[in-house]
């Protein structure tokens, strides 16, 4: 289990590549890629700045990420998160996971991104050509972590 | 007791401070917000439907029980991935 909160850039490529790791006991991975958009909310992004909660931005994502473990048969599961000054087209968060069989990794996947993104200590401002903004979170974030919580 | 309370993004800017030690005697987390709200003014966006608070690192429900040296920190909802 890898947790990683960084300003600098990464290649989605190569953490991809490295959850499986010549790992021959894996047989699915699976990636997703968040990444900083030129249009948010009826305006133009130029940029955009994220704050964190240094300490407990490590502390929640790994929660986040021992409860995955918890859930289901893993094998890899990587959280990384971008801080500070990022552009349009820049990734912000990688979350991988491997795992013996697809659904696992599937699941796992969406399970971290759902919680990170209503229980990660991050907040994003904007630059819009109306000048800085801070993101309001969205019902929906809160809709789409709490269907974890209903039995399956 | 003594409490380090922190502020983040949009709090932190409306406040102009990313925290503060506060002294006196709260039961909970909630006792320690409606303290600092009677300063209004700025304090009043501890006053939001979406705050969301931690005790010690970790998220907390506003019911949360406080103890001395206690690190509480108050935040608008998060937005980050």
């Amino acid at each position: 289990m890898a947790i990683r909160v960084q300003a600098a850039a990464f290649d989605p490529g190569v953490e991809l590549n490295a959850l499986h790791d010549a790992n021959v006991g894996v047989g699915a991975v699976v990636g997703f890629v968040g990444y900083v958009r030129d249009f948010n909310d009826g305006r133009e992004v130029a940029g955009m700045f994220l704050e964190h909660y240094p300490g407990m931005t490590e502390k929640a994502l790994a929660k986040i990420a021992a409860e995955a473990q918890q859930r289901w048969p893993l094998l890899k599961l990587e959280v990384l998160h971008r801080i500070g000054a990022l552009e349009p087209g820049e990734p912000i968060v990688f979350v991988g996971v491997a795992s013996a069989h697809r659904q696992a990794a599937f699941d796992a996947c969406n399970f971290v991104m759902d919680y990170l993104k209503t229980r990660a200590p991050f907040w994003k401002k904007e630059n819009t050509q109306d000048g800085p903004r801070w993101v309001e979170g969205r019902d929906s974030d809160h809709a789409a972590a709490d269907r974890w919580d209903k039995p399956s | 007791m003594k409490l380090n309370v922190q502020y983040f993004a949009r709090y932190r800017e409306a406040l102009g401070r990313d925290g503060e030690v506060v002294e006196g005697s709260f039961a909970t987390v909630d006792h320690l917000r409606l303290h600092l709200l009677e300063r209004a003014g700025a304090f009043e966006v501890l006053g939001e439907q979406n705050l969301m608070c931690a005790r010690n690192q970790d998220l907390c429900q506003l019911g949360e029980p406080l103890a001395d040296g206690d690190e509480v920190a108050f935040f608008p909802t998060v937005t980050g991935g």
